[in-house]
């Protein structure tokens, strides 16, 4: 496995424009999860630099989506659940931070689009009014910008009382990106957010990630290869519950150090 | 901010108090019936009680046997289980493998109202059309009798009993149909050589639950059972049950008396019967989830 | 015989039995119908008993049984909601758990008599109640808690668990979460299971007949600690403990009960369909 944890600098200048100065935003040390028995993540060491956008890759069952919902303790949610090990964000320990305040830090974008069956705008404004904004001028501002910020304003400025329901699968789930970015987190997780949608809507959900990119970071859950080929600055390859390898995008689709992230990714792309 | 938090905790204090407060009840009404009942087992032991066969509370000296009592609760529950546990079963298996789905909703519909029906709308019913017809059909001298409480009781317990075991099938996992079907075995042939065999627990908890709902019947049975407290020879003759001996003497006691203690005393008797009822009937539901 | 005429024949007989089920539900409409609508008019439903029952109206049975039905779901729809919520959205699986949920089908069993003793030693004897609508209306509250729990367990259990997972990641607490994220969607089935618990509580007699219910009453009752006529009660006096009141009064007397039990059903049966029409989830 090659150090995940200190990365040679010469990895930044990758295609995708990995930053300038490589902040480290979110450290892990010797992290273990466990659902009961089952062993989903196995001693993880890892970085995420700020402003990056991070993909992770690998089968199903590799334990990508219990690493990501480490980051803002969701797995908290689940019976059973244990972890050890330390998750640091900012130098920070997660478990330190309350809960309330970290998920507003860290939002998450789930598989499918899980809009709540009510109307746009309450859609956007749920989280922000969860932690205390009342006033309407506010969220009247805050639904503009982040609609604006997921390409969506312009589909659905006229009916914003509208159930969010009767939007089409990929305008939800744009929804969905909004409704995080008014909690003006500093991470976002994508947990598969394009499983569900057709190559158009795909691109759009694409296009607002990369362009969040300037203001937050990014860590991208994806079954498809591909789409971590195209967004991601560094790309990370995870197989039953462990870290395989982690570097840049281009590194890893072009000359990965593991064979088994080549099969991989040769097996995805046939 | 910080007020918020406060009043989040104060709910979540109360919720977990209304969570427990179904435990505290129970406790509460035992306690209660045992604080009353309690004085009269110091007075009357309790074989003699069971096995009195005489329930006259009110004579010189008194009697308090409730074997008489215990019999006829007995007979009009056996009565009634053996009107209604057929036809439910029937009618489950109808509703939840056989109907057409507009027709189960119909069916469903009747049954609820039929859940729905007062006690003592039933009782008044069955005074008025049930007890004359069958005081004709049996040459009786009254038709106040244990088989037309039967009757009315087995009404009462079918909603119960169809709707658990209506669960209890469809809770039957596909493939075990499928596969019999895959056999080539009729929906009739699967459904009597392997949905009742998987389903059964369930439709034994669903027939206990009737029981249950049987026992602690009140207002219907003392309406048309004829409330004769003596021990009953056949369906055919007037009975008197526990429920009804509480509701129609607790208004004549006086507050106090060993009559008034001894109203308590059965009261206890019908708690843990139906507690045990219940409590078995859950076990039975709770192998059937596994 | 062929196994197909074999099964048509079963169906036939599971059909024939299902039926035998239903039927006695039109039969008590129907009965009580024709000879009740009769002597139904405004007087009857509107005015005091007169002529020692044998005249008059049932106006007083039909507002005691308002009253009462009232202020029980006062007290048990929020301990009974409230109780739910904690079984749904709180409760671990052990055994204080396994206890509550024991107590809860233990309660749904107990008979309804011997709901009237409790509530007449607890409320009417030891907290000095006496006999009263209060005194009523909590026995009848404590008896629907189980109802009310059971239904309103299945409603929160009805909503997704994806929209507790998205109100939690967006930072809201566990309590803003079931307020803002589960209740809304669960509120149609659980005013579903309130107003069924409504209706049986306007049905029942032997909780009422220690605890609140009186005879006959020259007045309305002025609070909650006077007694109260109330309808089931009524109707049972008047078709078993008073000789010679007009036969039409008591089908007149059922079928009001009977009508008011049944149109709160059905109301329940129509916002459950709507809200099943509804859901978008």
């Amino acid at each position: 496995m090659v150090n995940p944890v200190h990365p040679a600098p010469v990895h930044r200048c990758g295609v995708h424009g990995v930053p300038e100065i490589i902040i480290n935003k979110v450290v892990m040390k010797e992290l273990d999860i466990w659902y009961g028995k089952i062993h989903a993540l196995k001693s993880l060491n890892m970085n995420i630099f700020k402003n990056e956008i991070l993909g992770i890759i690998g089968p199903a069952n590799s334990g990508k989506t219990s690493f990501l919902r480490q980051l803002n303790r969701l797995n908290d949610l689940e019976l059973n659940y244990k972890a050890i090990g330390e998750v640091l964000l900012d130098d920070k320990d997660i478990q330190s931070i309350n809960p309330e305040v970290l998920r507003r830090r860290v939002g998450m974008i789930f598989a499918l689009p899980q809009v709540l069956p009510i109307s746009i705008y309450d859609n956007i404004a749920y989280g922000p009014r969860m932690h205390g904004t009342k006033d309407r001028k506010r969220l009247d501002a805050i639904v503009e910008e982040t609609l604006n910020a997921s390409f969506l304003w312009d589909e659905v400025k006229d009916r914003l009382l509208e159930s969010a329901t009767k939007l089409s699968g990929g305008q939800q789930q744009r929804l969905c990106i909004s409704r995080t970015l008014a909690l003006d987190p500093e991470i976002i997780l994508f947990d598969e957010p394009c499983s569900g949608l057709d190559p158009i809507s795909t691109a759009k959900v694409e296009e607002s990630m990369l362009k969040l990119k300037e203001k937050c970071t990014i860590v991208l859950v994806t079954n498809n290869t591909k789409q971590a080929a195209r967004v991601s600055d560094r790309t990370a390859f995870f197989l039953m519950g462990e870290l395989i390898e982690i570097d840049t995008t281009e590194k890893i689709f072009t000359a990965p150090s593991d064979k088994r992230t080549e099969g991989y990714i040769l097996g995805k792309f046939g | 901010m910080k007020l918020r938090k406060i009043i989040e905790f104060i709910i979540e204090k109360l919720i977990f108090l209304c969570g427990v407060a179904s435990i505290l009840f129970v406790i509460l009404i035992f306690a209660f019936l045992l604080k009353e009942g309690i004085s009269f087992f110091k007075e009357v032991s309790f074989g003699k009680f069971i096995g009195g066969r005489y329930w006259y509370p009110i004579s010189e000296p008194p009697q308090f046997g409730i074997l008489p009592l215990i019999l006829g609760s007995l007979l009009v529950t056996l009565g009634a289980i053996i009107v209604s546990v057929p036809l439910s079963i029937a009618a489950a298996f109808y509703i939840s493998e056989v109907a057409p789905i507009k027709m189960k909703d119909i069916l469903k519909a009747g049954i609820e109202m039929l859940a729905a029906i007062p006690s003592v709308v039933l009782g008044f019913i069955g005074m008025v059309t049930l007890v004359p017809w069958i005081k004709k059909a049996f040459h009786l001298p009254t038709g106040l009798t244990a088989f037309s409480g039967s009757i009315m009781l087995g009404l009462m317990a079918m909603p119960t009993i169809i709707s658990i075991s209506e669960d209890a099938i469809n809770a039957v996992p596909k493939s075990y149909k499928e596969g019999a079907l895959a056999l080539g075995a009729t929906r009739w042939q699967a459904m009597y050589r392997v949905v009742i065999h998987a389903a059964m627990p369930g439709i034994i908890a669903a027939t206990m639950l009737g029981i249950g709902r049987v026992i602690g019947e009140t207002m219907a049975v003392m309406m048309i059972t004829g409330n004769a407290a003596v021990i009953p020879h056949t369906f055919l003759q007037p009975v008197r049950t526990l429920t009804a001996t509480i509701a129609a003497e607790m208004g004549e006691t006086v507050h106090g008396s060993m009559h008034y203690y001894s109203l308590f005393a059965i009261g206890i008797i019908l708690f843990v019967i139906t507690f045990i009822i219940n409590f078995t009937a859950d076990i039975f539901l709770h192998r059937n989830r596994k | 015989m062929k196994t197909t005429t074999k099964q048509k024949i079963a169906f036939a007989i599971l059909f024939l039995c299902t039926v035998i089920v239903v039927l006695p539900v039109l039969f008590v409409l129907a009965v009580v119908i024709k000879n009740g609508w009769p002597a139904i008019n405004w007087e009857f439903l509107t005015t005091m008993p007169r002529n020692n029952m044998k005249a008059g109206g049932i106006y007083p049975a039909i507002m005691g049984t308002i009253y009462l039905v009232s202020l029980s779901t006062l007290f048990s729809l929020p301990i009974g909601l409230f109780a739910a919520i904690y079984l749904n959205e709180y409760a671990e699986e052990n055994m204080l758990t396994r206890l509550i949920r024991l107590a809860i089908v233990n309660l749904a069993g107990v008979s309804s008599v011997v709901y009237g003793l409790f509530g007449l030693v607890m409320f009417v004897t030891f907290l000095k109640f006496g006999v009263s609508i209060l005194s009523g209306a909590l026995t009848l509250a404590i008896m629907n808690l189980p109802v009310i729990i059971t239904a309103s367990v299945e409603a929160l259990a009805s909503v997704p668990y994806s929209f507790r997972e998205v109100s939690r990641s967006l930072g809201a607490s566990r309590w803003q979460t079931i307020r803002h994220s589960v209740l809304p969607f669960a509120i149609p089935g659980i005013l579903t299971g309130a107003i069924l618990s409504l209706a049986r509580a306007a049905g029942e007699t032997a909780p009422i007949l220690f605890t609140v219910a009186a005879f006959y009453l020259p007045n309305l009752p002025h609070s909650v600690f006077d007694q109260a006529m109330a309808l089931p009660y009524h109707l049972y006096i008047i078709s078993t403990q008073i000789p010679g009141i007009p036969q039409q009064m008591r089908y007149a007397t059922a079928l009001v009960l009977v009508g008011i039990v049944f149109s709160m059903n059905i109301f329940a049966v129509i916002i459950r369909s709507k809200f099943r029409k509804k859901k978008k989830w």
